[in-house]
């Protein structure tokens, strides 16, 4: 428990109204989209500037206080969830845009920047920022950094470490360094790479260099329904097989399609067992070019009924239902858990089954949205948090699908990151020594662990004595 | 020199010896190690082979001593591609070399650098262990990002043994419009347009003549189905406008041609000097103008890659005295360079601002007795 020297340096960098200690007010702070795990923090700050930042990181260092630092708290692997003894510091109002450059095709951006913000921006120059996770309109630029975010588009654009040109960061001690630049080229070692999806454990990005690109000039969307996951499954590989590079490939099975239904009516065909929706995207001969392949492609695929997005309108509809499920999925079931392992992308019928299996087999229901041009699972596992038990039958039919993906050859996490939530699966997916050089990477930039102390890492048993 | 074969042998000799410098398959002689008469030369060329290689999965990891040329021949039997265009092919590179040097071709303009595609490594430490980062799926955000860490590393972390790409199918066919440009600038204006129009294109490079820039030669190379090329390259000539002296649309062999030079850096005289300078397309006129107040270790010209986020300068021979000189001119525009033709020796020049103490603390783990040079 730091003592009152400690709260003396907090009150020094904010008034009072910016470093909250009362329960009341810390309440808010306790839990971020993983709802399941609460921590009550010692104290919030609620910081404006870089400056603000870099002095509360070196308090806390000062006086060997953790800290958490948390942008609108929609990490669903309990990325932001406060550290007992330690604080979280609230990036929120550090959301500048500070500078979005047409020519060079970069936008400047503080951490607390909403990432659908950085798009907005860009639109006037007929640009945008690519990594759309689904919750884009509220989630920060900081923790997509922090977490290596993703969403629909990662199999042809790649996750946000792709996105990300340079970085100025304030080192768990409070050093401040620049890494990387402003150039799509570099040279030395790829210490942007590093740092990004690092999940807080390597310090707080206080300025992010994002590459923006052209906004396509058109799209080309098509739904398909399909009476079983295999043929769904199947339709997949046959697109990738076809030479195509789609923009996104998502897919759905029938209780996330029943769940979207009822909740924002979509209007997907009924009585599928799963709906592919498949876009394209580019210049407009090129599209119509590769459109008329993907329709051969989804017609030759069993899919007993295919609707072409005609308009905005219809795409946007088509989209809505995909991007609905998530929430929607709250409507059927008064508790969740969601998992985003991944497996190769030639292994998704097999993993589906095994998904479909194991749901039978803990008596839970388990809802399918998933990212399937990139092998990226999402089920949505259904549960009654009132139910004695129920949370950790759902949690052990979790840990039995991030075994497969493991044993698939695929990754335990896509795109929400380790945190708390995987923590003890990461010494799974890699060896002894793999996990000693994470261990020891974070040790020797935070010597004395106080960056989001507890996450992605546990001193566990992978971890030789002495 | 010794030669390895396996991931035991790198493991042995590394920890054999106080300070080892690596090699591949000596495409690139300029970047060979650190200048250390002491050091023991680890030589990577025999850790030969493809691993696994799913072509539905766009997805294969070979060993990292293996041939790029091995492994386009073996993407373009399925109709794949590396879309990070890699340098020196045709000079024998390696994967290995194509991480750890960072050398990505024009062609990486469009999805992205070697940093982009690459999913997975694993690495021989500087205490000899075997370390694995990354994946083998396109997505993966499990655990600290090692894989990453080691493109641009040039062997000063650690000894590559392994690497995991994702790979792209590759356009039916290309065109590319090449337009002339009375000088630099108006370039420089028509490519900063033309990057953020809504075309797809491949590759944008500036090819000047002579140093500083005269004539410039802008090229757009543009990629996809055969039917549809021929309307998109005539959409992008029109939206050139009136600005060229020159235009035309450049096919087969000789546009191909054209971007394999560039990305082999074959418009370079036998014996001369390159060094790459990563920039931003508005730091090109101010790089030129920086020569030219010191026109004794001033390039005797220059390509402009990747829409003016590279810039390749060629010198002649440049003797030591006149590598110093460069060096500083270049630290004091704010530029990084690296010798990537030329004699071995001097590698880095001007700022380079990776090395900060985020560095030393990630090499204070994975090499922390500087066995590395």
């Amino acid at each position: 428990m730091p003592g009152s020297a400690f709260f003396s340096a907090l009150e020094e960098i904010y008034p009072p109204e910016r470093l909250l200690r009362r329960p009341a007010a810390l309440a808010a702070y306790e839990s971020d989209a993983l709802t399941a795990f609460r921590v009550r923090p010692l104290a919030v700050v609620l910081a404006e500037s870089q400056q603000e930042v870099i002095d509360t990181v070196r308090a806390c260092y000062e006086h060997g206080v953790p800290f958490v630092a948390r942008g609108s708290g929609t990490s669903l692997s309990g990325g932001s969830l406060p550290i007992e003894d330690g604080i979280v510091i609230a990036l929120n109002r550090l959301n500048r845009i500070l500078l979005v450059d047409p020519a060079r095709r970069v936008a400047v951006v503080e951490p607390g920047v909403a990432n659908l913000a950085v798009s907005q921006a860009a639109e006037p120059f007929g640009l945008y920022y690519a990594p759309d996770p689904s919750s884009q309109p509220i989630c920060t630029i900081g923790g997509n950094v922090a977490f290596n975010s993703g969403g629909a588009h990662c199999l042809k654009y790649g996750m946000t470490t792709n996105h990300v040109l340079g970085l100025k960061v304030v080192l768990p001690d409070g050093e401040v360094v620049t890494l990387g630049g402003d150039s799509l080229e570099s040279v030395g070692p790829d210490l942007v790479g590093l740092f990004v999806g690092s999940e807080g454990l390597f310090g707080i990005a206080l300025e992010i260099t994002l590459r923006l690109l052209p906004r396509p000039a058109s799209f080309r969307t098509i739904l398909a329904a399909y009476r079983s996951m295999k043929q769904a499954g199947e339709a997949v590989a046959a697109v990738v097989d076809s030479g195509l590079l789609p923009g996104a490939i998502e897919m759905m099975d029938a209780l996330a399609i029943e769940a979207a239904e009822a909740s924002v009516q979509a209007g997907y065909p009924e009585g599928a067992a799963a709906v592919l929706i498949v876009e394209l995207e580019g210049e407009e001969a090129q599209v119509e070019a590769e459109f008329k392949t993907l329709v051969q492609v989804i017609e030759a695929s069993g899919a007993y009924e295919v609707r072409v997005a005609q308009d905005v309108a219809q795409r946007a509809r088509i989209w809505k239902g995909r991007k609905g499920a998530f929430s929607a999925v709250g409507r059927l079931s008064p508790d969740y858990v969601v998992q985003d392992g991944v497996v190769p992308r030639t292994r998704l019928g097999e993993a589906m089954a095994e998904i479909e299996r194991l749901s039978k087999a803990y008596g839970l229901r388990v809802a399918n949205v998933f990212h399937a041009g990139d092998g990226n699972l999402h089920p949505l596992i259904l549960y009654d948090g009132r139910e004695e038990g129920a949370l950790e039958r759902a949690e052990a039919l979790a840990a039995e699908i991030l075994a497969m993906c493991i044993d698939m050859g695929g990754s335990i996490t896509g795109e929400h990151g380790v945190a708390i939530e995987k923590r003890a699966f990461l010494p799974k997916m890699y060896g002894e020594v793999d996990m000693d050089v994470m261990v020891e990477l974070r040790e020797s930039v935070d010597p004395k662990g106080i960056a989001n102390r507890g996450k992605m890492l546990e001193v566990g048993p992978w971890r030789r004595e002495g | 020199m010794i030669h390895c074969r396996t991931i035991e042998e790198v493991q042995e000799a590394v920890q054999a010896h106080r300070w080892v410098r690596l090699c591949g398959r000596g495409s690139k002689p300029a970047l060979f190690g650190g200048a250390s008469p002491d050091a023991e030369t680890v030589c990577l060329s025999g850790l030969v082979g493809v691993e696994r290689y799913d072509p539905a999965e766009y997805v294969f990891t070979a060993q990292a001593g293996t041939p790029l040329q091995v492994i386009e021949a073996m993407l373009a039997e399925e109709g794949q591609y590396l879309p990070v265009d890699a340098m020196f092919v045709e000079r024998g590179g390696s994967l290995g070399g194509l991480v750890a040097a960072n050398l990505a071709g024009p062609g990486r303009y469009r999805y992205g650098g070697v940093r982009d595609f690459l999913l997975g490594a694993r690495f021989v430490d500087g205490r000899g262990r075997l370390v694995r980062g990354g994946g083998r799926v396109v997505k993966n955000a499990a655990g600290f990002d090692l894989a990453r860490l080691m493109v641009g590393s040039m062997g000063l972390l650690a000894a590559l043994v392994e690497v995991s790409f994702k790979v792209f199918p590759r356009p039916e066919a290309y065109g590319s419009v090449r337009a002339r440009y009375d000088g630099l600038k108006g370039a420089l204006a028509a490519m900063e347009r033309l990057s953020r129009a809504q075309f797809d294109i491949d590759a944008l490079d500036l090819a000047p003549e002579g140093f500083p820039s005269g004539r410039t030669w802008l090229w757009a190379r543009m990629g996809g189905r055969e039917e549809a090329l021929a309307a998109r390259l005539a959409a992008f000539l029109q939206a050139l406008e009136e600005g060229p002296a020159e235009v035309d649309v450049a096919w087969d062999e000789e546009e191909a041609r054209f971007w394999r030079d560039a990305r082999e850096l074959a418009w370079v005289e036998e014996g001369e000097t390159v060094v790459k300078v990563p920039l931003t397309p508005k730091q090109a006129l101010r790089l030129e103008r920086g020569f030219a107040e010191a026109e004794s270790c001033a390039p005797l010209g220059v390509r402009y890659g990747v829409a003016g986020n590279v810039a390749w300068l060629r010198f002649g021979h440049l003797p030591k005295e006149k590598m110093v000189e460069l060096d500083e001119r270049l630290a004091a525009m704010g530029l990084a360079g690296l010798v990537v033709m030329g004699e071995p020796g001097v590698r880095w020049l001007g700022e380079q601002g990776w090395r900060n103490v985020f560095f030393d603390r990630v090499k204070a783990v994975l090499d922390p007795e500087g066995r590395f040079v």
